[in-house]
This record gives C-alpha cells, structure tokens and sequence, in this order.
C-alpha cells in the first residue's frame, strides 16, 4: 500500500509538468478560443475588450464569408483526394523498400529528405517556378480548362496533377512507419499461403493489407494533422490574417478555427469509420 | 528452376526501374532549384537551355545573401531552434518517463489527452496564447517558445511524449530496481540509468523537434513579429525584402528579382538543413525502427 503511494507519488512527479503546461499552454486558450467566437473583441489601451454577441461570428463565417467557405469545402475536398494518394503511395513506396534489394538505404535516404525540408515558403517558392508538378505535365493539360470542364472534381484533379510532387513529399514519415510494420508482419503466414497455392497479388489483398489496417489508421491521422496544419492552408493563413483584420478581428478568426477544428474532427472521424468497416470486412 | 531465376530478376530490374523512377520524382524539384539558381538572365530566356546553365553564374547567390542577411540570421536561426529543440526534448523525456514506468490516478485520461492535443490544430490554441504573451510582454522574444518547450507542450510535443512513452516501456526495469533496492533516489535512477539508456530515443527526438521547430511558420511569424527573424521567415518575405535591398538599383538599370535569384534563396535557406541531414540521415531514417514507436 505504501509502495503503491510512493509510486503514484513519484509519477505525479514527472508528469506535473505536462499537467501544469496542458492547462495553461492547451486547455485554458481552448476555453478563452471558444469564449472568444461568442464575442467581439477589440484591443483597447488596457488590454483587450469583449463584448458578447453570440452566435453572429459563426454566422457571418458562413453566410457572408465565400472565401472561408469556398476554403472549407476545398480543404475537405483535398483531404479527401490527398489523404489516399499519400497513402497508397506511401504503401507501394514501404513494399518496394521491403524488398530483398540492395541499395535500400539509398533509396530510403531519398524518399525521407523531403520530411526535412519542407516548410511552407520552400513549398511555395517551388509551387510558384511551378517546380512541383510533374516534369512536362503542364504541356498537356491546364488546371484551369479542368476547373471549368469538371467544375470541383477537374478542380481537384488539377490540383493533384499540378502539385503531385508536393503531395509526394509529405509521405517520408508515412513510409517509415509502413516499413517498420511490414517487418514486423509474420512470415510463416506467407509461406503457409503461397503453399496453398495463393499469388504475390492475392497475399497482398488477403494477408498485407488486413494485418495494415491500425497502421493505416495510424498514417491517416499523422497525415491530416500535418496537412491540416501546413502554413499553405488557405484556412491556416485566412485565421492568421484575419486576426488583425479592422472589420473582423480575434472573436471572428477564433470562430473560424473553431469551425476548422470542427471540421477537421469530421473527416477524421469518416477516415476512421471506413478503415474499421474495411478491417471488420477483411476479419469476416 | 532456370526460369525462377528469369523470373526473380525481371522482378528485381521492375522494383528498381520503380525506385529510380519515384527517387527522380522526389528529387526533382530539388535539381530544378539547384540548375536554376546558376543561370543569369540570358539563360532564363534562352530556351536552349533548360537544365545545364551556359556557365557558372553565381551573382543570384551573392544577392540571396545579402537579401536573407545570411550568415548573421543563419546563426540567429540555429540558436532560435536549438533552444525550443533540446529543452522540448528534455522535458518530454520526463513526462514520457513517468508514464512509462509509474502507475497512478488518471493515467489513462492524461494518455488520451496526449494523443487529443496531437488533434488539436495550433490555430484554435494560438490566439489565447498570443495574447498572453503580449500580457507578460513576452512577443518578440523567444520566450514564446520556450515557456510551451518547458512544459511539454511545445510543437508536435504529443509524438515526442509517445516516442520516450514507447522506448522507455520496452527498456527492462531490472536494472532500475537494483538499484532502487541498492538505495538510489528516484531523480538518480533517472538520471544514471534510464537517460543513459535512452539515448537513441533522444537523439531521434531532438533531430525531428529541431527540424520541425526550424521548418515552422505560422506561429514564428504570429509570435516574434518582426522582433527575431530566422531564414525561414526570411524566404517567406524574400520577395518584399528583395524590393527593398534593390529598389535603387533597378531604377538605375539594376535587376528585377527572377526566379533564379529566389531558387538560391530558397537554396541557401535550407543548405543547412541538408548538410543537418546527411549527418544524421542514419537517425532519421531509422528513427521508427530505433524508438520502435508504431503508433499503437
């Protein structure tokens, strides 16, 4: 019993510090946020002052503000299409690694070193010399002709097209993570199929992939996160500047990250409930 | 059995064919920067030249760096990131240490609310804590970033939690206990056996908490203002800036900035985080192996 105190005694110990930092540096400005989206909120000589006006912050987001909205639907329709390229490359990029090949290192080297560079005035210098397009994919197509042939859709197709490359560099973590599971994975299992006669193809869809499934799980959500918070964001940079905006000020930007946050926890959510659906499928 | 081989090597010559390929894709935008920053103005019109410039034009890196004020801001840059970086390091070690190894009250909910605030987006926690730094007057020195380091909560602090969490749980306790019956304090235990033992796991947290404090934007620019200015908040108003060294020149037959002066901006801006890397690629592309961290 006194052990058992001591233990707990010296856990609080070395958690304290998390405990104080999450109160101050993450649960107190998320309640002063949510407060804040109720008010407006004007900086006076001493201090800032609030004035509530309920729900008119989050009204104003969504029936006066078309940039946000235009943002917010565009955003959930690149995660959309972003999220699965990432990771199915990043798949294809760890099984190609796991092979009994020589050079892996090298090739690892490469796919990661995007990981380490990647900021977002690096991100847009290259997306303005239009270097993070596919070498000579511009020749073929126009972003803006498929915008308006496929409306969203060709938009978002153009996009994937035209910045392919910058979708690619956000997968140096993802492929890590997908490696160290492969490796991990069982192999008399794969023995024991191809005895019975299964196929590479056929061991992948039955075998890999079901015994994947927490890890995509894992990728997805690493993957979100990082896009969602990559300065390039049209919503990031939109709640950084309208902060200072005269007619909008910190009770709108506020708002609208209460807004993004929430919309954020919605495609999680989404991604979650199809990978368990495929997992529960694979399982039967 | 012939035909096995045939086939095993057409299968190996398909996955390197791949690799290369996807290798070029991912290195591209990198040899576009590094053959443009080399060409003059004559180059960049001359559509003969594409990837080789005629010669070796390096005026664009002179002027990059007198527009980043390079090596003055290199130097302010690494000492912005450093910091952040070890104490972030340090104090995550803690409290990852204590999960890992003590059991008591509301252990549980504190891992939820590690892993919730990996959720959270910086936006929704950035305001409130800007203003609260503008009430200690703390806006504009590196306070802003520290004060977060100190108490876990620093940038991405959720995965440095998880790393230490992960490889302190697979550490065996024995030695830990012998010396605890041998009397040692707790602190002791700490400092003597585990860190040591641990060192893999602080190498790779503090290589990734350096790089990622280093690539970050939007907090640096809300938090120092116009106070600290690093290289990456320096390629970011790289064009402004160019503007501003140069307007004279221009209108006296100077040069307009182009894209082959930016791209050895952007260049010179992440050299340093290159030659970081083939130091420590080792680390970093074996830290998911090293920390055994897989995400459960």
């Amino acid at each position: 019993m006194k052990l058992t105190a001591r233990n707990s005694a010296k856990g609080y110990f070395f958690i304290s510090g998390w405990i104080i930092g999450f109160l101050i540096f993450t649960l107190i400005p998320i309640i002063r946020t949510f407060w804040f989206s109720f008010n407006r909120v004007r900086f006076t000589a001493d201090g800032i002052k609030e004035s509530f006006i309920g729900l008119l912050n989050y009204k104003n987001a969504f029936l006066m503000d078309v940039a946000f909205t235009d943002g917010l639907i565009n955003y959930a329709g690149q995660m959309a299409v972003f999220i699965p390229v990432i990771i199915t490359f990043s798949l294809i990029a760890a099984i190609l690694l796991t092979k009994d090949i020589k050079g892996k290192g090298f090739f690892r080297t490469i796919f990661f070193l995007p990981v380490i560079i990647t900021s977002g005035p690096v991100m847009k210098q290259l997306i303005e010399q239009n270097a993070t397009s596919l070498p000579g994919i511009s020749e073929y197509f126009s972003v803006q002709e498929l915008a308006n042939e496929f409306g969203l859709l060709g938009n978002l197709l153009g996009t994937v097209l035209s910045s392919f490359i910058m979708i690619l560099w956000f997968c140096g973590v993802q492929i890590l993570i997908f490696i160290a599971a492969i490796q991990k994975l069982d192999q008399s299992m794969y023995e024991a199929a191809s005895i019975d006669g299964a196929s590479g193809w056929q061991s992948f869809w039955k075998l890999t992939l079901p015994a994947l499934m927490p890890v995509v799980g894992v990728n997805v959500l690493y993957t979100l996160v990082t896009l969602s918070g990559f300065s390039l964001n049209t919503i990031v940079q939109k709640i950084s500047t309208d902060m200072y905006d005269i007619n909008r000020g910190i009770g709108y930007a506020t708002a609208l990250s209460v807004i993004y946050f929430g919309v954020i926890l919605i495609i999680l959510t989404v991604f979650m409930v199809f990978i368990n659906g495929r997992r529960k499928k694979a399982e039967r | 059995m012939k035909k096995k081989n045939i086939k095993t090597a057409f299968s190996k010559a398909v996955i390197y064919f791949l690799l290369v390929l996807i290798g070029f894709v991912f290195l591209y935008p990198i040899l576009y920067m590094v053959s443009y920053s080399f060409m003059d103005t004559q180059d960049l019109v001359n559509p003969f030249v594409k990837w080789i410039p005629t010669k070796l034009y390096t005026d664009n890196y002179v002027r990059a760096c007198q527009v980043l004020d390079y090596f003055p801001t290199l130097i302010k840059t690494i000492y912005v990131n450093l910091i952040p970086a070890v104490l972030q390091t340090i104090f995550t070690s803690f409290t990852g240490y204590g999960l890992a190894r003590f059991e008591f009250r509301g252990k549980k909910l504190v891992m939820l609310l590690i892993l919730v605030t990996f959720i959270i987006p910086a936006q929704v926690t950035m305001i409130p804590q800007f203003l609260m730094y503008k009430d200690l007057n703390l806006i504009g020195s590196l306070y802003s970033y520290i004060l977060p380091a100190i108490f876990s909560q620093g940038l991405k602090s959720s995965i440095f939690i998880l790393i230490f969490y992960q490889f302190f749980k697979m550490l065996p306790k024995s030695l830990e206990e012998a010396a605890q019956l041998d009397g040692a304090s707790f602190m002791v235990i700490f400092t003597k056996i585990a860190v040591p033992s641990a060192l893999p796991a602080y190498i790779v947290s503090f290589i990734f908490s350096f790089v990622w404090y280093w690539n970050e934007t939007t907090l640096s620019a809300l938090y120092f203002g116009n106070k600290i200015k690093t290289l990456t908040l320096g390629l970011q108003n790289f064009a402004a800036t160019y503007q501003n060294v140069y307007s004279m020149s221009v209108t006296q037959g100077g040069k307009n900035l182009n894209e082959a002066i930016s791209m050895a901006g952007t260049l010179i801006s992440i050299l340093p985080l290159l030659i970081f890397y083939f130091i420590f690629q080792r680390w970093f592309v074996q830290s998911v192996d090293k920390t055994g961290i897989t995400g459960e």
